[in-house]
């Protein structure tokens, strides 16, 4: 190992551009600027007749899903598409890993199929991270959600949105509300409101749903309602996820509802203009209304699409980035060999 | 070696294009500027021509074919056509061709939009370093650099600029 690969973090390259993409852990504000200006010439693409561009054909991209998904694999998918490049879509859970073999086995097969890029989704936290360090350096790994750790494109997809419906970061109050404890897409949006600036970040969950050291994120913690969506400009609302909850958390999902639930009364609470976001799938009467989640504050469906445009920009700059690596790697080596 | 003054270009492209346009019988066509210096001259060459016509404008990052050793541009911004492309007739504007790649991007591009009924190239300057068969319909000068030498406009108040990669 290169005392340069020792300092660098693992999802950078040489010149500090994504090659994975993993966490938005350490990522500097100018990189999610990138991603989200890049974005957005993506959107525009999505809204011509033909709907794609040919930048990454000729590469292979491989959805490999550990865990359960319907819009993270089918946006990912449409992404990859939408590039030009070749996809397939794995469900571990129904293959291979079912008869025993071990995620390292899995993903050597997949590289000894020549693919370029690997989305991952799986239920333990840095197993993305753990792949990203163990599978042959030129693929590129893109998170599409770990355990509770971090789902970094619903993040960028979160900011793209209030970034559309909001101009910017620098005067919002942003409530993220209901089951933080469980929740990666909480984690991501965390980081990527303090990274772009935002001054005024408020979690808002009954303290059992709360992780143990969430301070460190910057936040306000509000275990009311009506204190917490008080003026705010954003309200993000969390599932409430019952499959990974092991049961004493909550005393049931109605007394949930009854405290937490966004309701059309308790929004009245937060700016007249504000936008109600929820990274899906929303489990009406549980989390949310519905006369909220089909209301007008509603960009539920809007950030959907964004999503496609966000994970283009995410495949493309990450690939990007690898060749950029390889190219440097390359030149490394010739001239070493050259002296 | 002294490059040529824009403006004057300009005026003597306007009259050009005039004349190809009238030659081929388009009277009502749309004008496309490359960024970034293509929509300079493009807006330089309506102002000319005393047109308001709209001008839209096309960023070909995501169709060029340099990607896999140049990797994405990092400041790609969105096209915008605010025409239809389909059955138009087309007047492409950049500001130096050289080795053809960017009008091919170019045009991969607008074709996704549409088809076009022709596709008029102009260029302000051409280097003669054409890669691929293609060549401008209307150009302000043709100029031969030497293999170090390469030519930067900078806008929107066109100004050439001769740079010696040598140096």
């Amino acid at each position: 190992m290169t005392p340069l690969e020792t300092k660098r973090p693992l999802q950078l390259n040489d010149q500090g551009q994504l090659r994975h993409f993993l966490s938005l852990d350490g990522l500097r504000r100018e990189l999610l600027t990138e991603i989200l200006d890049t974005a957005d010439s993506f959107l525009e693409v999505g809204a011509r007749a033909v709907k794609k561009v040919p930048l990454l054909r000729g590469k292979t991209v491989c959805n490999v899903f550990f865990e359960n998904s319907t819009r993270t694999r089918t946006t990912f998918e449409l992404a990859a598409q939408r590039l030009s490049a070749d996809v397939i879509t794995l469900n571990v859970s129904t293959s291979s890993a079912s008869k025993g073999e071990t995620l390292l086995d899995t993903l050597r097969n997949l590289e000894a199929m020549a693919a370029d890029m690997f989305v991952v989704r799986h239920g333990d936290s840095g197993a993305a991270h753990f792949i990203a360090e163990h599978v042959c350096p030129q693929v590129a790994i893109i998170n599409g959600g770990d355990g509770r750790h971090a789902h970094p494109t619903q993040g960028m997809l979160d900011m793209l949105t209030i970034r559309r419906h909001k101009g910017g970061f620098e005067n919002l109050s942003v409530a993220i509300v209901g089951d933080i404890l469980h929740s990666r897409v909480a984690r991501s949006n965390m980081l990527a409101l303090k990274t772009l600036g935002c001054p005024d970040i408020r979690v808002i969950a009954p303290k059992t749903l709360l992780p143990i050291g969430i301070e460190q994120y910057g936040v306000k913690v509000y275990t009311d309602m009506a204190e917490g969506l008080k003026d705010v400009d954003v309200v993000i609302m969390l599932r409430l996820q019952r499959e990974r909850m092991a049961g004493g958390l909550l005393p049931s999902e109605g007394e949930f509802y009854r405290l937490f639930g966004l309701t059309t009364a308790r929004l009245a609470g937060a700016k007249p203009d504000c936008i109600v976001m929820h990274p899906g799938p929303i489990n009406r009467g549980v989390e949310i209304e519905s006369a909220v989640a089909d209301g007008p504050h509603s960009v539920i469906l809007n950030q959907v699409t964004y999503g496609i445009a966000i994970r283009m920009a995410v495949l493309s700059m990450a690939m990007s980035g690898q060749t950029a690596q390889r190219q440097f790697e390359q030149g490394q080596f010739e001239q070493e060999n050259a002296q | 070696m002294s490059l040529p003054n824009p403006a004057e270009l300009i005026s003597q492209m306007a009259i050009r294009l005039d004349a190809h346009l009238a030659k081929r019988g388009i009277s009502e066509p749309r004008y496309i500027g490359i960024r970034t210096g293509g929509v300079w001259v493009a807006q330089a060459l309506l102002d000319e021509m005393g047109s308001d016509s709209p001008l839209g404008t096309l960023d070909v990052s995501f169709y060029r074919d340099d990607f896999s050793q140049s990797g994405l541009h990092p400041q790609v911004r969105p096209s915008a056509l605010p025409f239809e492309i389909e059955g138009q007739h087309l007047v492409l504007i950049d500001d130096v061709l050289m080795s053809g790649r960017t009008i091919r991007a170019a045009l991969n591009e607008l074709f996704d939009y549409g088809r076009p009924a022709s596709v008029t190239l102009v260029c302000l300057l051409d280097l003669d370093a054409g890669e691929l068969p293609i060549r401008p319909n209307v150009v302000g000068a043709t100029l031969s650099l030497a293999a170090h030498e390469r030519v930067k406009l900078s806008g929107p108040e066109l100004k050439l600029e001769l740079q010696d990669l040598a140096l």
